[in-house]
């Protein structure tokens, strides 16, 4: 920009990595705990840790028929039927339905009356589970990392896209201005001021850098057809129905004869695919039930590959004869969904699956380190006139307010989200929702706080505010349900997905309580120094230098 | 002079901004426009794999094009190269009939 290209990248990655990074923060963070979503809806429905506790499970045609029981009753009028066979990750059974949409509804309030339209089974007993309490679990934590909240879907989506290029743009261009990546990958000089926040900056950024690169290439890929509609346009005329028809042939809907037609055993169907896939089936999709178009999709677990692509077998839901099943996808079409499965790492195992959440955790340290950066340095520049009792800057103020609300208000607002799923009355009215404002006035606190007092104080208020609700989960586990760590830890191994979530919060929470801690120490330091006079003004020209 | 110098500076770096964010996304769709429509013709590429493969790589010219207009020596330049670019793509793309 000014001077060299190194120079004018370092520019660009510095103030587009800014703009955006209090957003981006929460994009990390709500993304990262996404790759646990199964686990922390477990968590947060205790109701269902006996189903989960139990070791038999009936046969899936058993289990199948079961469902179908239960849907015939509950839904039999559905335009489709879900049900997910329970996995290593969700020990229970969960079907949904859809209903021919009303007259008028708003995508949004579809959505919403969808989320009511299910029911779980136990896979011991076949018979349905007195419905949870009513949460969004991780569910709610995996949506608002693209589809925001407080507004529509859309608004959300954009907004996350548009930071999701910034954040492109950012990595890009500090790679770039990177003389010695490989190098700087290496060096952590610790308690030098903002040389130590540079290297810990450089250390998060660098060490993931595939990770950070790719999972925000792949996040802008899987919604890419919103965001640049101008090939569809040329390729298409415009008819975007007709392209999304040929991209996603999966989704294809089956529209309905009017005629009803009993709806043939699935148990048969299901033997059929697990003999030829040689695993059981993951996920029946019966489409327009009890008509005679009625079709039974089954779908294979996607399993180790990359792409997401998940093969299908299709049968008559009438005559039970298979249909179609899936073809090989082409070369374009198999990278496409690799992109989409390496953003959704569905096929990590339990080691990958952890290597993940990691990169995860460190791209959210690379967000935080990095508008760390920007404050320590640009107060350098005031650093004169605080020492003579003078004030910073309006942007040095609203950073660190920023910062502060953000960093340390972050892990709060998630903290107070679990906290109040275990607290809030079970007969609470649209207690769901009222779980995402407690989330929201929680973190809408944190901000407004820090923004009356952004001091080290209150960094410190807010660090051991997080720390306690993090680390506090267990205990309140402990005091809420019969499956606390002791229970989880040594039980059936249903329940260690529990545990775990226990553990890793609060090992997250210690964390915080570390940071705190080292707050404080650096604090007291300083004070001894500050003691002393002669030192601490060569130290204030040192730093201004 | 300084305060002409520093608005000189803040308006290059606006005229720059909005270079990067609108011209980007310009030559953005305008190329990958080109490109879908080159693969769909040229190459046996069904249309499906041609949109998807054009859009994918529509997310790779944005972000250099970004780059390159910080990156270049003034913002005039970063202006006339987006829009020289975009142009120059939307005319061969017009000649294919993309544009009809």
């Amino acid at each position: 920009m000014r001077e060299g290209l190194r120079q004018s990248m370092a520019w660009l990655h510095t103030w587009s990595g800014l703009l955006v990074c209090w957003v981006l923060l929460l994009i990390f963070m709500a993304g990262t705990s996404a790759y646990y979503r199964d686990e922390i809806t477990l968590w947060m429905k205790p109701e269902l840790h006996a189903s989960a506790a139990a070791t038999a499970s009936l046969p899936p045609a058993a289990i199948a028929a079961q469902t179908v029981a239960v849907l015939q009753e509950r839904a039999p009028k559905a335009t489709a039927w879900y049900i997910g066979l329970p996995n290593e990750r969700n020990p229970v059974v969960q079907a949904s339905w859809t209903l021919p949409p009303k007259k008028g509804m708003s995508m949004a309030e579809r959505r919403a009356a969808f989320r009511k339209q299910n029911v779980t089974l136990d896979p011991a007993s076949g018979l349905e589970v007195p419905q949870a309490r009513d949460t969004r679990g991780g569910e709610f934590l995996y949506r608002m990392h693209f589809d925001l909240y407080y507004m529509s879907a859309i608004w959300g989506r954009w907004i996350v896209g548009i930071c999701a290029m910034f954040m492109l743009v950012a990595i890009i261009s500090g790679v770039i201005t990177h003389k010695r990546i490989f190098k700087d990958f290496f060096t952590f000089r610790p308690k030098k001021g903002q040389r130590s926040w540079l290297d810990a900056h450089n250390a998060t950024a660098v060490l993931a850098l595939p990770f950070h690169l790719m999972i925000t290439y792949t996040g802008i890929v899987t919604l890419m057809f919103m965001y640049m509609g101008a090939p569809t346009q040329a390729l298409y005329k415009g008819d975007q129905q007709a392209m999304f028809a040929e991209v996603f042939p999966d989704n294809e809907r089956v529209k309905p004869a009017k005629v009803a037609a009993p709806l043939a055993d699935l148990g048969p169907m299901l033997a059929q695919a697990q003999a030829r896939w040689g695993q059981p089936v993951a996920r029946i999709v019966v489409n327009q039930p009890n008509d005679a178009n009625a079709t039974v999709q089954l779908v294979r677990p996607s399993g180790q590959q990359l792409s997401n692509i998940e093969p299908s077998m299709t049968f008559s839901g009438v005559t039970g004869a298979l249909i179609a099943s899936t073809a090989e996808p082409s070369g374009v079409s198999s990278m496409r969904r690799a992109f989409y499965g390496l953003h959704v790492a569905h096929f990590a195992d339990t080691v990958l699956r952890a290597l993940f959440f990691l990169c995860g955790l460190a791209g959210c340290a690379m967000v935080a380190t990095g508008a760390l950066l920007w404050g320590v340095k640009e107060r350098q520049k005031y650093a004169k006139v605080v020492a003579k009792g003078g004030r910073v800057g309006f942007g040095v103020r609203l950073v660190d307010a920023l910062n502060i609300g953000a960093i340390a208000g972050l892990p709060i607002a998630f903290g107070v989200y679990f906290w109040s799923n275990r607290l809030l009355p079970l007969a609470f009215e649209n207690r769901a929702a009222m779980e995402a404002n407690c989330f929201f006035m929680a973190w809408g606190a944190a901000m407004l706080l820090a923004q009356i007092q952004p001091s080290r104080a209150m960094w410190r208020f807010q660090l051991i505010v997080g720390a306690l609700l993090l680390a506090g989960v267990p205990l309140l586990n402990v005091f809420t349900t019969d499956t606390h760590l002791g229970a989880t830890l040594f039980g059936p191994a249903g329940l260690r997905p529990v545990a775990a979530f226990d553990l890793v919060v609060c090992a997250l929470g210690a964390l915080l309580g570390y940071a705190a801690w080292w707050l404080k120490r650096k604090e007291q330091k300083a004070a001894g120094k500050r003691a002393e006079p002669a030192p601490s003004s060569t130290l204030v020209q040192k730093e201004a230098a | 002079m300084t305060i002409t110098v520093d608005r000189r500076y803040r308006l290059g770096v606006a005229a720059r901004a909005v270079a990067a964010i609108g011209g980007g996304y310009l030559l953005a769709a305008v190329a990958s426009t080109l490109l879908g429509v080159l693969l769909a013709t040229l190459l046996p590429l069904s249309r499906a794999d041609a949109v998807s493969l054009a859009t994918m790589l529509a997310f790779v010219i944005y972000p250099c094009a970004v780059l390159w207009v910080f990156a270049t020596a003034s913002a005039g330049r970063a202006w006339a190269g987006i829009l020289g670019a975009s142009a120059l793509l939307g005319g061969v793309l017009w000649l294919t009939g993309g544009l009809a």
